[in-house]
């Protein structure tokens, strides 16, 4: 019993990370159909901004860095976006091949900056200790993933951009005859979606050292909460994101890590026996 | 603009059949074919230094999985980034016999290692060549089965199917990794001296090896080209096309493309079976996520439309591989991302795409 309490906080934790990176996939794999394996890289480019940061900002730099994170890894998905992916729209697994060799690059560009071991970012000293078994830095992730949440909900529903985001996802072609300019809503989404992973980035900071592969750890799992979520959907990322951070924790204390992976696995596969599109689905007539 | 992308697609990998086309035309599929297997079966053995042709037969390897990437990517629209797992499992069925030939009754070197005592239960039909061989082939076959049952049935497909299979290779590394005592852990297997009673070091049988790989993939390509022509291949091309439309024609593409995915899975266990004397080892980094997608590369590279292409493709990445990391081994990694960007931006058709177009520049008798 205590050991699944205790449990509890680092499942939670994991989710918050793996719905902070979930996030910024539902903007760019959700709404615009682009499978950006770059997406691991944009979260290890903001977890060395937060180490750069250190030198002039000490120890509040996770605090200083999450805005400058979420422009920086904002720009490199923007330019990815506009240099690249623009061309490759409707062609998705395409996008997947052209921009992992993107994220090769710019893991061998990350050990050539700042060489191949791990380095460290020291946690604000305020984030130190805990309130009985919840430490204060996984409840500054979480707090962290549940504003961020609420961020894009409000920006998503609440904003004209956000409207003209969705109704770009839904139907591009009949966006476009409205009048909307749909280059620029998806260099908007692609600077949103890549600015988070930014954020991802300097949260996992607080949990471990950073190094050049840091994103290659949690992509995967990320983009299978897209998958059991359902595509673009909120409410779909957040509750597979804690389902996911739950079960990986758990399984990996009941039985131990090697087998804990595959055990997410094949949850995933029972559970697309149910409901193959996710947990939400969006409705449409379009044929494929 | 996915209407021109499609229209694009409609000729490709659909060769006419023989008649309609002139003689030479349909003369030159197989004349190339014949002396492509009389280089590669007779002047390569004879020309090439054992450790170039040792090379060579890696490449091969690779080259057959690579046909059955082509085959599942190319023909039938299923990106397939976890083939490294069944590479792995044809690959760990032949290390598995491999060390408990040579092992001759007593424990393989790396259970003494990890603390085992008696060999596990799992090891034991492997002692069996016939078994482990046929294993190679059936378990990634049964394993593709069974995925593509569960995931196609249920019309989970696209991007969905990719990322489960690359989800699938992570898994199977971290298990692999983790059973130390049953796998041999991050080393994986290896240390083999002896096959059927020839020592595996010797020039010799290498150059034996090297002859049966080829003649796999000679006669895998053929069968692999015979699918495609068949009916059962345009069904499968239709369905990359237009998925729903062909399921209202009244066919079921679950079955074609579950199929098809495990005639993909058994090629790759194949090729695993084969690599493991030929290379000596098979591990996990062999068959993770980054080693199924540079094999998804190669096949781009060469042309996935064609199953020639992903041919192609895998033996040029392999010796670009080789003779790059020997000379700058931090570069290769810029390189190689390079290439994909420009292979996916400038040549969607790979290597093969850019030949036809370079033909079709020139003045042809057709269009005199």
């Amino acid at each position: 019993m205590e050991a699944i309490v205790n449990q509890l906080p680092i499942g939670l934790s994991i989710g918050a990370v793996l719905l902070l990176i979930a996030l910024g996939l539902t903007f760019t794999f959700g709404q615009m159909g682009v499978i950006n394996m770059a997406h691991g890289e944009f979260i290890m480019a903001g977890a060395y901004t937060a180490y750069l940061l250190q030198d002039w900002a000490g120890r509040q730099a996770v605090i200083v860095a999450l805005p400058v994170a979420f422009g920086v890894a904002g720009l490199m998905g923007l330019v990815l976006e506009r240099a690249a992916i623009r061309h490759f729209y409707g062609r998705p697994l395409d996008t997947l091949l052209l921009t992992w060799g993107v994220s090769l690059v710019l893991q061998q560009a990350a050990r050539d900056l700042f060489g191949a071991p791990n380095v460290q970012v020291q946690a604000p000293s305020w984030l130190q200790g805990g309130i009985g078994i919840l430490p204060y830095n996984r409840l500054f992730i979480m707090a962290l993933a549940i504003g961020s949440v609420v961020a894009v909900w409000a920006y998503m529903s609440r904003t004209s951009q956000g409207r003209r985001m969705r109704a770009v996802m839904q139907n591009r072609q009949l966006a476009a005859v409205m009048g909307i300019n749909t280059g620029r809503v998806d260099q908007r989404t692609f600077f949103i979606g890549s600015g988070l992973a930014g954020i991802a980035g300097v949260a996992l900071t607080l949990i471990g050292p950073v190094g050049p592969a840091l994103g290659t750890y949690y992509i995967v799992d990320a983009f299978l909460v897209v998958v059991a979520g359902g595509l673009g959907q909120l409410r779909g990322a957040v509750i597979a994101a804690v389902a996911l951070g739950l079960l990986n924790s758990y399984a990996e204390f009941w039985t131990n890590a090697s087998l804990a992976k595959v055990i997410v696995f094949v949850a995933i596969i029972a559970f697309l026996q149910v409901r193959p599109q996710g947990l939400f689905v969006l409705r449409s007539r379009a044929l494929t | 603009m996915t209407a021109t992308v499609r229209g694009e697609r409609d000729t490709v990998g659909l060769a006419p059949p023989g008649p309609g086309r002139p003689w030479h035309a349909r003369l030159l599929g197989p004349a190339a074919f014949t002396a492509i297997a009389v280089l590669a079966l007779v002047v390569a053995p004879l020309a090439l230094e054992p450790f170039r042709l040792g090379l060579l037969a890696k490449y091969l390897c690779y080259a057959i999985v690579a046909l059955g990437i082509g085959l599942a990517w190319g023909q039938g629209g299923m990106l397939t980034l976890g083939q490294g797992v069944f590479f792995g499992l044809g690959g760990y069925a032949m290390g598995m016999y491999l060390k408990l030939h040579d092992a001759g009754g007593h424990l393989p070197d790396f259970m003494v290692w990890s603390g085992v005592e008696k060999l596990p239960p799992l090891w034991v039909p492997f002692g069996n060549p016939v078994f482990a061989i046929a294993f190679a082939v059936a378990g990634p076959v049964l394993l593709a089965l069974l995925l593509g049952t569960l995931v196609f049935r249920q019309r989970v497909r696209g991007a969905y199917f990719a990322i489960l299979t690359q989800a699938l290779a992570a898994a199977t590394v971290i298990l692999l990794v983790g059973q130390q005592g049953l796998t041999g852990g991050t080393n994986g297997l290896t240390n083999f001296f002896d096959l059927f009673g020839q020592d595996l070091a010797a020039d010799e049988t290498q150059r034996g090896l090297y002859l049966v790989v080829a003649a796999v993939l000679g006669l895998l390509y053929l069968v692999a080209r015979q699918l495609v022509r068949s009916r059962f291949g345009r069904l499968l091309v239709a369905i990359r096309d237009g998925e729903d439309r062909v399921r209202f024609l009244g066919y079921d593409p679950a079955t074609v493309k579950t199929v098809t995915f495990a005639v993909s899975a058994g090629m790759a266990g194949l090729a695993g079976a084969l690599f493991v004397p030929v290379v000596g080892i098979i591990s996990p980094a062999l068959l993770g996520v980054v080693p199924s997608l540079e094999l998804v590369v190669a096949v781009a590279v060469g042309g996935r439309f064609s199953l020639a292409g992903a041919v192609l493709g895998a033996v040029v990445m392999g010796y670009a591989k080789t003779s790059f990391s020997e000379q700058f081994a931090d570069g290769w990694l810029y390189l190689q991302g390079a290439l994909f960007i420009l292979v996916m931006t400038l040549a969607p058709k790979g290597l093969l795409g850019l030949a036809a177009r370079a033909r079709d520049l020139l003045p042809s008798r057709r269009r005199a």
